[in-house]
């Protein structure tokens, strides 16, 4: 990697291979597994996570939560390009 | 290899079982040998010989054990694991139980086809140590002429495919190296580098004089490691810990004794941490005799510190109980004699004063008077 990835609506968002999503039935949770962390998810999280799979771009994955949510677009859209930036920062998100 | 530290981003808060939780990761230990004798090795001094490694089946049985018990991460470590010839078989076992697979190597046993099984066999992750960012100073680190391979298994581990962490063990001799260790990090293609500095029980604590950094020299590569992280944020990540002494509370060591860890040393001993025979009064269990999910409940070892309870105060009234746990036990032992006490790591520890002479010892020894290396070697 020599650069930072930047996430925008058109970006297709997937877990690099050194991370592997997963759900632990003795933790209840979906998880992040990654060299020597685990990320465990809140319920949001792992809706989003699971949603990139590197089949589709983010604006996409926003449509689908606004339906799903009935909230506002442009709060929803914030909100997860700003969440999968910060996975991005700690290299658990690529596009 | 090294200290680990697992970071879960939301502690657990809900015990699976009364007092005890669900751990999350193991390390097998699958061999001491290691062609390399680097002297501030993690192995304890009494290192175990290839007689006494456990077989291949019954390290199967353990990974099914732990994969039962919620155990997330394997780490194949040593010695060197890759001396093991059934480790394509181990991490293809592993894998196939869903846990994550790290392999914790030298690298200098690894070549092109080795790696590509290794792939296969589903390994997530390789963790490559050096020494040093030049070969004179990596080797004499080393007791090996290791440098050049490792630079090159690590192109090879990117050619895989494979995701690199980079593990540089820091300390006064190399600690000049390090914006140059960050440069090769991010040239090696790496996901992730460890700036791991020499934490010191067992064949470091031996080695303490020769490689203590002093006060001046600690402060500059936190700064450059400061730096490093804003320039190269979302390209390489990187993991830093100050060395204990130098430090004013203790880390939180294995994220707290028999927490969320355990170590499978070559012999099938079970271990809350790689250093915990380093205290001669615990009695470890035995993968041999029993199932890794009975020791982890009722090993008296796992139990001695495990909690709060057995802390003596000042940690007994900290707030700071369950962030530090009490710090390291083999540390308290070392250094006070009783594994026990609180770890003088802690500013608030009562026998903080131990650390006075040896860190007057890294203020004072000229850089041409640092003593000569013990090396890592079998038979001590």
């Amino acid at each position: 990697m020599s650069e930072r990835t930047i996430l925008t609506e058109d970006s297709v968002p997937k877990l690099p291979r050194h991370a592997k999503l997963r759900f632990d039935k003795p933790r209840d949770k979906w998880i992040i597994l990654a060299p020597e962390r685990v990320f465990e998810l809140d319920p949001i999280a792992s809706e989003v996570v699971r949603l990139c799979d590197g089949s589709k771009p983010v604006n996409e994955v926003v449509d689908t939560l606004a339906a799903k949510y009935e909230a506002p677009r442009d709060v929803i859209a914030k909100d997860v390009i700003d969440m999968l930036q910060g996975l991005a920062d700690k290299g658990f998100v690529v596009t | 290899m090294n200290d680990m530290t697992l970071v879960a981003d939301k502690p657990e808060t809900k015990p699976a079982k009364k007092a005890v939780g669900v751990p999350y990761a193991v390390l097998a230990e699958l061999t001491h040998r290691c062609p390399l004798q680097c002297p501030y090795c993690s192995n304890p001094v009494e290192l175990e010989r290839a007689g006494n490694e456990i077989d291949t089946e019954t390290w199967k049985r353990v990974i099914d054990e732990a994969e039962a018990m919620g155990i997330l991460h394997v780490h194949f470590s040593g010695g060197e694991p890759t001396v093991r010839k059934d480790l394509e078989e181990l991490v293809a076992h592993a894998a196939e139980r869903g846990l994550y697979t790290n392999l914790i190597t030298s690298a200098v046993l690894l070549d092109e086809k080795r790696l590509m099984g290794l792939r296969d066999a589903g390994l997530d992750h390789v963790q490559i140590s050096f020494q040093g960012t030049d070969a004179d100073l990596a080797n004499r680190v080393a007791g090996f002429k290791g440098h050049a391979k490792k630079l090159e298994v690590a192109r090879l581990v990117r050619k895989a495919g494979l995701p690199l962490t980079v593990n540089a063990v820091m300390h006064r001799q190399n600690l000049h190296q390090l914006r140059s260790m960050i440069d090769m990090a991010v040239e090696l293609d790496a996901e992730r580098l460890e700036v791991a500095q020499v934490q010191y029980y067992g064949w470091a604590l031996k080695n303490r004089d020769a490689f203590l950094p002093t006060r001046e020299q600690l402060d500059e590569a936190t700064a450059i490691v400061e730096e490093a992280r804003v320039r190269l944020k979302g390209i390489l990540a990187i993991d830093y810990v100050v060395p204990d002494y130098y430090a004013q509370r203790p880390k939180s060591c294995m994220g707290g004794w028999g927490r969320q860890f355990l170590n499978i040393t070559p012999a099938g001993k079970v271990l809350p941490c790689h250093a915990a025979e380093s205290i001669p009064s615990l009695e470890f269990d035995n993968v041999k005799d029993k199932s890794l999910a009975w020791i982890w409940e009722n090993s008296s070892a796992f139990n001695k510190y495990r909690g709060t309870d057995w802390m003596p105060e000042p940690c007994q009234s900290c707030d700071r109980r369950e962030i530090d746990w009490g710090g390291c036990r083999c540390q308290a032992f070392a250094l006070t004699g009783d594994a026990g006490n609180t770890d003088p790591a802690c500013a608030k520890s009562p026998q903080r004063d131990v650390l006075r002479d040896p860190l007057e010892a890294a203020r004072t020894i000229d850089e041409n008077d640092l003593p000569d290396f013990v090396y890592r070697r079998i038979g001590g």
